[in-house]
This record gives structure tokens, sequence and C-alpha cells, in this order.
């Protein structure tokens, strides 16, 4: 569990980007935090791994306030991915998959063997574990951000809109990927991302950001498209376009469902329960 | 060619003089540069100070260093020190600015991710910050290199040993073959050395000509892209 205090973060150049923000997060299972640009949602995640130390307030993961932490410590345990993935570009794949059980003390031999392991589970063909991330496509960039964050298997795994950069398609197969992992992992995700569909999709527990680290809501999915708090969350979600707002209609025959604006949102699959 | 035959010997020993007096100075410049360079890339205040000075030692005419450097150092006049740690203030003078930006290059994005995954600063810098400067302070060695060879030669209008003496002793004798064989030598040498360096740095940084080729390949997709 990672529970925020009361936390603020005023930087150096006098920008209040963070006001006294309290959340708990819980654990195995993924919080998502979304916002429009500048709503704080990074310097949010980094202050989970003390990339940023709050000016006020505290934060603590199970029970340890993370102050009293020595910083490269906790950050080795904690998984990081961030958009464009942060890797080393002078490091094979399978290197930079096993970057943090190297610096950890783990033998190189076990560290790759390891890391050809974790090219599995988030989908890399084996064959391109001695390519440079330089010669692979985004979205493979992307998959081998998330193996690394998944070395030495932590408990907890921070994601920096990670998909922010890739194609809608391969985003898609991404976030799918990101649910099955999930799905047998059980880690605590704390996810970032300002778009709604995707904090939607992968969120057990999102949270609407405003400016300065706001909390518009906080709930599940169901709870935030059932009960808007306001007209921010309104619009943020696109429920005031219509866009949420679904109804059936016959179509030579068939029903098809079309949202508020009368675009096609999908076909009525009758008696099927998926 | 037959006085070449005839002083292949004493060639032979000027060229292997040549190559000692320049080593030190490359590799002392280099090894000095580059934690100055990454000073005065990690701090706004030591910048524009560390790169001033560089600058004005550059402007130092190179024979009055020399000249006055058994005075500064209390060596004797034809101590091989004299010309190395002249030639070593160049060539840190030289590599400086290069090592800055060579640090400065290196993407910020990284360095971040880097951090966030637990490097402390000591191996971030070993590990992650000095590889990724490499291709750019290779190619600052490759110059400090071919100038300090070429600088060497300076030695002998004080007595120093290397192929500068053939410029001397082939003036002095209006005799053009032996200044000539002076010249080649000298850019042989620069032409070995920097050779070397280029071995080295594809043995050392081979993921930086996959970078470059991914690089250009990138750019030529766009230029298509544009043109289609
Ligand atoms: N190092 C810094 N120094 C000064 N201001 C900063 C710094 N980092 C962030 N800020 C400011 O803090 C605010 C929140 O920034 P933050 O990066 O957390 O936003 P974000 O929600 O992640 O935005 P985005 O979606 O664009 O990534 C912004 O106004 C930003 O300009
Ligand atoms: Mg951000």
């Amino acid at each position: 569990m990672i529970r925020f205090d009361a936390v603020s973060k005023k930087f150096p150049d006098g920008t209040l980007a963070v006001a006294d923000f309290s959340l708990t997060i819980p654990s195995r299972t993924t919080t998502v935090l979304v916002g429009s640009s500048g709503s704080g949602k990074t310097t949010l995640l980094r202050m989970i791994n003390r990339m940023v130390d709050p000016t006020s307030g505290s934060i603590s993961i199970d029970g340890d306030d993370i102050s009293t932490l020595e910083p490269v410590k906790l950050r080795r345990r904690i998984g990081y991915v961030m958009q464009n993935s942060g890797l080393l570009p002078h490091r094979t794949v399978a290197d930079n998959i096993a970057t943090v059980p190297l610096l950890s003390g783990v033998k190189r031999a076990q560290a790759r063997a390891e890391a050809l392991t974790l090219m599995d589970t988030v989908g890399l063909d084996r064959a391109l574990a001695d390519r440079y991330p330089s010669q692979l496509s985004g979205g493979q960039q992307q998959r081998v951000g998330v193996a690394r964050g998944l070395a030495i298997d932590p408990n907890i795994l921070l994601m920096d809109e990670p998909f922010g950069a890739v194609d809608p398609l391969v985003r898609s197969e991404l976030q799918q990927e990101l649910v099955r992992i999930q799905k047998d992992l059980a880690k605590t995700i704390v996810f970032v991302t300002h778009d709604i569909d995707e904090a939607f999709l992968l969120g057990d527990q999102v949270v609407l950001l405003r400016t300065g680290g706001q909390i518009a809501q906080v709930g599940s999915p169901a709870e935030i498209l059932a009960d808007p708090a306001d007209d921010f969350v309104n619009t943020f979600i696109g429920a005031d376009r219509g866009r949420r707002a679904l109804r059936i209609e016959e179509v030579s025959g068939r029903q098809v469902v079309v949202d508020g604006t009368g675009r096609l949102a999908g076909i009525l699959n009758e008696g099927t329960h998926t | 060619m037959t006085w070449v035959l005839a002083n292949i010997g004493q060639i032979g020993d000027l060229t292997l003089d040549h190559v000692l007096l320049s080593i030190p100075p490359i590799l002392l410049g280099f090894l000095l540069a580059v934690p100055i360079g990454w000073l005065a890339h990690r701090y706004r205040v030591s910048r524009g100070v560390l790169l001033t000075v560089c600058g004005l030692l550059y402007t130092i005419p190179s024979l009055a260093l020399i000249v006055a450097m058994p005075t500064v150092l209390g060596t004797r006049i034809l101590n091989p020190a004299n010309l190395i740690v002249t030639l070593t203030i160049y060539a840190v003078a030289l590599m400086v600015r290069t090592a800055t930006d060579a640090f400065d290059a290196v993407s910020g994005d990284v360095t971040q991710s880097a951090t966030a995954v637990g490097f402390g600063a000591w191996r971030r810098f070993w590990q992650v910050q000095l590889p990724l400067a490499g291709p750019v302070l290779l190619a600052g060695l490759r110059v400090v290199s071919t100038s300090t060879v070429s600088l060497v030669t300076l030695g002998a209008l004080v007595g120093m040993s290397g192929l500068g003496y053939f410029f001397t002793n082939g003036y002095q004798r209006n005799f053009a073959t032996e200044i000539l064989v002076g010249i080649i030598g000298t850019i042989l040498i620069a032409v070995v050395f920097d050779v070397l360096l280029v071995l080295a740095g594809r043995i050392l940084l081979p993921w930086a000509r996959v970078d470059a080729a991914a690089r250009r390949n990138a750019r030529t997709a766009r230029t298509k892209a544009v043109a289609a």
C-alpha cells in the first residue's frame, strides 16, 4: 500500500506542482493517475521513488515513511517505465532488461537467463536479445521498457505514459498485454496517462486530476462513469459530448450501439455473456 | 632516396622518439580534460570560468610556453618534460570544450531513467554518461592526437628529439629531401594514431555505429516521406 499524506511540492522556481495531495493506493491493483498536461502526474509518480522529494507532507510504502529510506536502494526495488522507454542506447536488449539485477549484484549469466524469460513475458522474440534499442520499433522498445521494469520482480511498478509515443494499434496491443501481465503478476501499478480511455481500461482505481494535483474524483471506472462528481469530470470523460451515453438502434435488422452524437460505437451481441 | 637509405637508422630513432613524445601529452590531456569537461557540464558556475581559461591557454604562443617551462617547472632546458607539459596544456585546452559538449549531448531522458532505475551518481557516471559521451570524446581525441603529433616537431627548435629535427637540419643545410622526410614521417605517425583511435572506438563503442545508422535511416525515411 502506498499512502500520500497531505503532500505538496513547490519547485525552486515557485511552481506549485502538487498542493495538499492525499491518496491511498491499494496493493496488488492498478491505480491510474489521469489529468491534462501539467496537472502534476509525473511529479506525483516521481515522489514515490524519491526522484522528487515533497516540500511538505509524507509518503509511505507499507507503513514505512520513504523519506527515511535510501533513495538509490528504494529505486532498485521499484520498477519504473517511462515514455520513449528511457533505455540505455549503448546496451543490448538483454543487458537493458538486466540493468537492475546487474546493479544489485546478480551474476551476469543468471541475469541474462532471467532477461530472456522476461522477454517471453512481455511478448518479445528472444532473437532480439542482442540488438541495440535503436534497432527496435517504438512498440518493441516499450516492451523492453516494461520487461526492465519487471526485472527483480518488484512489488511496485511505476509507469509514466509508457504507451504515449506509439501508434494507436500498437498502443492497444501493449495495453492488452499489460492487462494480461497484471492478471498473472498482480503488482501494485501506478500508471500515469492523459488518455481517459486508457485509464478506464487499465485502472482498478482511477484518480482524475486537475491542475496542481487537485483530485477531481477518485473511484473505479464504473463509479466515475455512473456518477461524475462535477462538470470538470463530465467534460474529461466525454460524457458532456454524449460520447459515453450509448443507445441501441436498429440498422438493417441488426442492433447496433451508437453514442450520443449518433456515431457508431459497436454491435450488440444479444444472448452472449462474456 | 639514397639519403633516406643512408640515414634509415636515424629516421627510425627520431620516429620512435617522436612517437614517445606524442603519446604522454595525448593521454594526459584526455585524462585531465574529461573530468574538467564533466565539471563544466555539471556546474553552471564553473562552466564559464573553465571554458574561458582553456580558451585563453590555447592563445599562448607555443614556443614561448616551451621556453618558459624550465623556469616554471625547475627542469633542465633539454628535459623532455618541458615539451610534454606544454603539449599537455594544449591538449587540455583543445579537449575541454569537446568534453563539455560530449557530456551535454548525453540525453537527459536517458540519465533520468538511469537514476530512476537505481544508478547512484558514481555508477551513473562510469556506466552511462561516460560511455554515451564516448563518440564525441573520441572525435575530440582524434583532433588532439593529430595536433599533438604535429606540435612535437616544435621541440626541435629547443633541441628536443623527434622528426622536427629534419626540419631544422634540412633548413640549415638547404636540403629539401630531409625536410620532406620529416613532413611525411610526421603525417604517417598522425595517420597511424588516427587509425588506431578509430579502431579502439569500434571495439569500445560498438553501439555507436548502429545508433548512427539508425539515425541516418530515420532521416532518409523522413526525407522520402516529405518528398513523396
Ligand atoms: N523540475 C521542475 N522545475 C520546475 N517546475 C516543474 C518541474 N517539473 C515539473 N514542473 C512543473 O510542475 C507542474 C506539473 O508538472 P508534471 O510534469 O508533474 O505534469 P504532468 O501532469 O506529468 O504533465 P504531462 O502530462 O505534460 O507530462 C507543471 O506546471 C510543470 O511545469
Ligand atoms: Mg508527465
